[in-house]
């Protein structure tokens, strides 16, 4: 039986795709220039994640273990199909804006990854849960990464959300300073990936102040332990 | 650093990077008052809000790092860091461009790689490019030479005024008569002139260069200044400036009308204080001789190679960048001989 708490917790922190895999890095880098475009990419993503797990999972004994890397391809390329034509369909202005980099969701290595390392051996359920996860992980980082560069580098948050939510979103938009004259390095590349950069160090700090949390606490509630002493030489 | 290679008796001097820094920023001195006589009270006030802000963002990332912050701050490193970005700045850019700028050198540039003599990139050089690619507005508004500005030109705009419209009191259209393209940007965007039309047409490069030439020469005397008391050797300087010199007279001789000539290309810019000042920075260029006769010829051709051809008008920075980038490279494979050991055989063994 999977362990659905270690398969969410594992998405969305421990081993998130963005923070800890680093993959799925060019769309990460490239299109997190504000928060629209990085949620339209997440959301698909996740998406055809999801899908792909799913059905990876359901076929998982009917694949031949040599021609299986073909064969996730095939199904997640009629995912990402299907999800370039609905964003046509329904959020073309965004869909335009993202480009190439919606068909290249193909080649994003978090899905292929999930496919074989975890949706092809495990039951559907644990293989559609760890698919939302990971996405959802990964969509968490894009936002994050995209709000921190259209602050600095537009002076906006929320702006053209329209693309993605409807008219309605039109005035989600903050406009954090006024008469802001813009700082092109946050949009640049370059911006992306110390942004990137800083974000992993962040995590990384997070996890080792946790860490020493865990360890402060430990000896309390186990109290003093038998301490062993190696009396004989080599063990095994 | 063992920079000189002679043989023994050697007489020792505990140098120390300390001194060196010091030194450095002595070195700049005729270089700082050139630009102060030439384009006003701007440089100082940059040099000073820049050692100000340098000095605050390394005692706390050095306190951020549980380092002894004293220590490190006697060090000087920062002060040479922010002396250089102030130079590389226009007089005039507003006080939140330096702000930036010495936040990125010091805290991305510098420690974010592990301090001082881990840093892979000048950091000065770093923050200059990183300003230039994200405000090129504000970084290529330079101050005209106040020859050009009249008799009184120069006592237009004193030291308080300038203050203010650095730290935003006064409008930026006070200082819009004094503001001109350099000689470098305009001849880079003359049009369809050719390089003798361009050097009769506009104002700054027919009146205005003699402002460059007298810096230029006053960090040279800087340089060499800094040369004599050994703070490097002669070779990243003579080989970037003979590359330069070598490569524009080549172009110049073939079509005069549209390549600038050696000298212009010598004493524009920021040439000479790349070639003494920056190019020389001991942690991110080659270490041998002979590997900062390749590394200094490199930034020679890529100064110019990125000045003729480039869309950014000058190019010290990003060749100096570009070469920082490839110093491990040349270090790998100009290792000096071990003495009392034979070359080494590299590639395929012809007995194996």
């Amino acid at each position: 039986m999977a362990d659905y708490r270690k398969i969410t917790l594992d998405g969305l922190w421990h081993n998130n795709p963005g923070l800890v895999q680093l993959l799925g890095l060019c769309p990460l880098l490239a299109v997190t220039g504000t928060v629209v475009n990085a949620m339209g990419l997440g959301l698909a993503s996740t998406l055809v994640l999801t899908g792909s797990n799913l059905t990876v999972s359901l076929f998982r004994h009917f694949v031949p273990d040599a021609v299986r890397l073909p064969i996730f391809v095939m199904i997640i390329a009629a995912f990402v199909t299907s999800i370039e034509l609905l964003m046509q369909a329904f959020t073309y202005e965004l869909y335009q804006i993202l480009g190439i980099f919606i068909p290249l969701i193909v080649t994003n290595c978090v899905i292929m990854g999930r496919a074989d390392a975890f949706a092809c051996k495990n039951p559907v359920s644990a293989s559609v849960l760890d698919g939302l996860m990971m996405g959802l992980g990964f969509t968490a980082v894009l936002l994050v990464l995209g709000a921190m560069r259209e602050v600095l580098g537009l002076g906006t948050l929320f702006s053209d959300m329209q693309l993605l939510f409807g008219p309605a979103a039109e005035s989600w938009k903050i406009v954090l300073f006024e008469d802001y004259s813009g700082f092109l390095f946050a949009i640049l590349p370059p911006g992306a990936f110390v942004g990137m950069g800083l974000l992993i160090a962040l995590k990384n700090i997070i996890d080792a102040r946790l860490e020493e949390r865990r360890r402060a606490l430990k000896p309390k509630t186990e109290g003093g332990g038998i301490k062993r002493a190696r009396v004989t030489g080599n063990v095994g | 650093m063992a920079l000189i290679r002679s043989s023994s008796p050697h007489l020792h001097n505990a140098g120390s990077t300390p001194k060196i820094m010091r030194l450095l920023l002595i070195a700049a001195l005729p270089g700082i008052a050139a630009m102060t006589f030439f384009f006003g009270w701007g440089t100082l006030i940059q040099i000073g809000w820049a050692m100000l802000l340098a000095i605050g963002f390394e005692a706390a990332i050095m306190k951020l790092r549980r380092r002894p912050v004293g220590f490190y701050l006697r060090d000087s490193s920062a002060l040479v860091t922010a002396l250089l970005l102030g130079l590389a700045l226009p007089p005039f850019s507003p006080w939140w461009l330096t702000l930036v700028g010495i936040f990125v050198a010091i805290v991305i540039a510098k420690h974010l790689y592990g301090g001082l003599g881990n840093n892979p990139f000048n950091p000065a050089m770093v923050a200059y490019a990183l300003l230039l690619v994200s405000f090129p507005v504000d970084m290529t508004r330079w101050t005209a030479p106040f020859v050009l500005q009249g008799d009184d030109g120069w006592h237009v705009l004193g030291l308080i005024d300038t203050f203010k419209v650095i730290f935003g009191a006064l409008d930026h259209s006070a200082i819009d008569a004094f503001t001109s393209a350099t000689p470098l940007d305009e001849l880079r965007h003359r049009g369809g002139l050719t390089t003798e039309e361009a050097f009769r047409e506009s104002n700054v490069l027919a009146n205005g260069v003699g402002a460059w030439h007298a810096v230029a020469a006053a960090y040279f005397m800087g340089g060499v200044f800094l040369l004599y008391r050994k703070v490097f050797t002669w070779h990243t300087p003579v080989s970037m400036l003979g590359t330069l010199a070598a490569i524009s007279t080549l172009f110049y001789l073939f079509a005069p009308d549209s390549f600038a000539d050696p000298f212009f290309h010598l004493t524009m810019g920021a040439t000479m204080l790349g070639a003494f000042f920056i190019a020389t920075d001991p942690v991110t260029a080659a270490t041998s001789n002979r590997g900062k006769l390749y590394y200094g010829a490199g930034i020679g051709l890529l100064v110019f190679v990125i000045r003729t051809w480039g869309s950014y008008p000058d190019a010290v920075a990003f060749a100096v960048l570009l070469m920082n980038l490839a110093a491990p490279f040349i270090d790998q494979y100009t290792q000096p001989r071990t003495y009392g050991h034979a070359r080494p055989k590299r590639g395929l063994k012809e007995d194996a």
